[in-house]
């Protein structure tokens, strides 16, 4: 297991009311009840340890997908389920991503609460039809006479080769449609309330993972909680320009942060969290102050994530106050799978600061931080 | 039983050629696909089935939503885009539901429900219910991916579940021959492990008997099982009129089918003082319909941004 590097900052869950303009951290387990322990965990374990609450709560909780019960248990994400749960609820399915998503519409459809699980984003695909035509419709079209209590977690692959197939970020296609609700938590601390919420929630829930996020360590509370939809947090106070980090490129923004800190630029760092329903007032609020916006998302940028918070940004401030704003994401083309192409295809701590950088400073100076080892990234090493 | 077949049977029809002789004056706001010909079906196999089952069907859903106990005021007032509709105005003929009647939903995406379906079957099965889903779809269905992969998880998962394929032996204009190397549904569907049978579509008290004897072995854990059942639309794809002179079928073929219409069939097998009560009360109910959706409001314009996510819906009902 790679080295664990760069928590996002040590007490990460604030989750950032309005009324606190400056950045107070919450402590942790406050409101959870007395005597409710918090442990340093993986974000791997955030979610296991989040689908195994669920499922003891409530027995309509079940857990399906290619694989979710075969010994690597998806990265052990599933681990000890089935054991504990028995295969009628938690069980491997045949390869028909397509079939699979419209049975759990109908499970849904049932009043179960199924959480379908991929181990791939790019498999969505061969989902979308029930996903965007059927699961985020039907409350809707059927005049609210139904509800769709579906979870569809689905990974983001990045690293030693994933390639064309195995690294695309779709997020933004189901942000596009009214009637599913978006997760990207980075933390395994949102990781575990996040997929608890998503869970409970009534409407069908892509909850975004990410590959290198499985390998992050953090504090999770012991006793059951959620993060609820809607909320960003600011993750790191700061003053000079607003940088927002989507799922993986959370860490990366930290990143960026601490080299900008290194030639005394303060960046306020962002995690959106949920993506649809966004909290647009917590990055606007921040943009207001700022005047600068970087918005980097593990995704393309034409029509993306980044695209729409700037677009919001821009729509709520322009004619408030001067402001600069920029996407940063995947390169305008298919993920290579060379390491020395690969790496020029994302973004990372270093070229986020170069680019905060020139933006603050309003030249292009070429200026790119030196790799520091103790901001390492951490990479999924591989072979798998 | 024949009794209660016919009046479904001359209920759908009267409810849709009425549909039909409305549809003229733009008063019905949604596209029509008439179940004219095809009611037969739905009405034999919901002969076995009890409130309690479930029911997914199609885009041409008039027929099974009626036959399944779907509440026959709000479906008009569906159509008329009223917010007494069935969907408030917002699904449409398309888009039908009734959950107190089992009536699940039916979709505009071809063989998008049959998926869905099985999944209520799954639920179903681990709370050990003894309620079983029936799929209702077209034979263009049973070329979609959907289809393939639901047949195997319904066979692995043992499902108490009944697939209807209404074979109409066209998907809109296009025949089955033209689409299917080879056209036996039924052998596909044995061949991924299902009890599968070709079943006559006019035959209504067959397909009754027949389908309770199957429900009770889906009942008893013997499923799933399928039928591939013979019909034909009698008007064209969607709309009320006929469509002969497109030239993808002949007028000829349709009166085969119209000599053998089911509800005349079942008539004759009633008294005539029967068949007389039968048809008036049904008069009077579809009148009372029409009345109904007529009279009705269209929604408010608030209605627009409810039922999206859960909190808009809780909006509206605490509004």
């Amino acid at each position: 297991m790679p080295s664990q590097l760069l928590e996002p900052t040590p007490q990460a869950p604030s989750l950032r009311g309005k009324e606190e303009r400056a950045f107070a951290p919450l402590l942790l387990g406050e409101g959870l009840g007395r005597g409710s322990s918090v442990r340093t965990l993986s974000f791997v374990d955030a979610v296991r340890e989040a689908a195994e609450q669920e499922m003891v709560r409530d027995d309509s909780v079940i857990v399906f997908g290619l694989d979710v019960d075969d010994p690597k248990a998806i990265q052990g994400t599933t681990h000890g389920l089935l054991e504990k749960f028995g295969p009628e609820r938690v069980f491997g399915t045949p390869l028909s991503e397509d079939a699979m998503t419209g049975a759990a519409i109908g499970m849904a459809l049932a009043g179960m609460r199924p959480i379908h699980v991929h181990i791939r984003m790019d498999f969505l695909l061969l989902a979308m039809n029930q996903l965007i035509n059927v699961a985020a419709k039907s409350r809707s079209m059927f005049g609210g006479r139904a509800n769709v209590p579906m979870v569809v977690r689905a990974m983001i692959g990045k690293s030693w080769g994933q390639g064309a197939q195995h690294s695309q970020g779709l997020h933004s296609m189901f942000m596009h449609v009214p009637g599913i609700k978006v997760v990207a938590p980075s933390t395994p601390y949102d990781a575990k309330g996040c997929l608890a919420a998503a869970v409970r929630d009534n409407d069908p829930v892509l909850y975004v993972e990410h590959r290198l996020l499985h390998f992050q360590k953090g504090p999770v509370p012991e006793a059951s909680y959620t993060v609820q939809p809607g909320k960003a947090r600011i993750t790191q106070p700061g003053e000079d320009i607003t940088l927002v980090g989507i799922s993986y490129m959370q860490v990366e923004c930290l990143r960026a942060a601490k080299y900008l800190e290194g030639i005394g630029i303060r960046a306020e760092v962002i995690d959106p969290i949920w993506l649809s329903p966004l909290d647009i007032d917590t990055i606007c609020e921040s943009v207001e102050r700022t005047g600068r916006l970087i918005v980097v998302d593990t995704a393309w940028t034409n029509c993306g994530a980044a695209a729409e918070i700037v677009a919001q940004v821009a729509e709520r401030l322009q004619g408030v106050r001067d402001l600069r704003m920029k996407r940063m994401g995947f390169a305008p083309t298919t993920c290579p799978t060379t390491p020395v192409l690969e790496h020029l295809f994302y973004p990372n701590g270093r070229t986020i600061a170069a680019a905060a950088s020139d933006m603050v400073e309003e030249e292009e100076c070429g200026w790119m931080p030196e790799e520091r080892p103790e901001l390492q990234s951490i990479e999924f090493k591989g072979p798998f | 039983m024949i009794e209660r077949l016919y009046h479904s049977l001359l209920r759908i029809r009267r409810l849709e050629e009425e549909v039909a002789r409305v549809y003229a004056t733009d008063k019905i706001k949604s596209p029509v696909h008439l179940s004219i010909g095809q009611e037969a079906v739905s009405v034999g196999v919901c002969e076995a089935l009890r409130t309690t089952d479930i029911v997914f069907g199609t885009y041409r859903g008039h027929a099974l939503y009626l036959a399944k106990g779907g509440d026959l005021k709000a479906m008009v007032a569906e159509l008329f885009g009223k917010a007494t509709g069935c969907t408030k105005g917002k699904g449409g003929s398309m888009h039908l539901i009734d959950p107190e009647a089992g009536v699940m939903g039916t979709s505009a995406v071809v063989g998008t429900t049959i998926a869905n379906a099985s999944g209520y079957a799954y639920a179903l099965k681990t709370r050990k219910s003894d309620a079983v889903v029936v799929s209702f779809f077209g034979d263009g269905a049973t070329e979609e991916g959907a289809f393939a992969e639901t047949l195997n998880f319904a066979v692995l998962k043992r499902l108490p579940m009944l697939f209807v394929c209404e074979n109409n032996g066209y998907a809109i204009h296009t025949s089955q021959a033209k689409r299917q190397g080879k056209p036996d549904i039924r052998g596909r569907a044995e061949a991924y492990g299902l009890n599968a049978e070709r079943l006559d579509g006019e035959d209504v008290p067959g397909l009754a008997n027949h389908s309770a004897e199957v429900i009770a072995k889906l009942r008893a854990g013997e499923g799933p099982w399928f039928f591939e059942v013979d019909t034909y639309r009698w008007r064209e794809h969607v709309g009320p009129g006929k469509d002969y002179q497109l030239g993808y079928r002949s007028e000829a073929e349709c009166e085969v089918r119209i000599a053998n219409d089911p509800v005349i069939k079942l008539a004759a097998e009633l008294p005539v003082r029967t068949q007389w009560r039968i048809k008036n009360e049904i008069e009077a109910e579809v009148a009372d319909a029409f009345r109904f959706a007529e009279s009705s409001d269209f929604p408010d314009a608030s209605e627009l941004m409810t039922d999206i996510y859960q909190e808009s819906t809780d909006a509206l009902t605490t509004a």
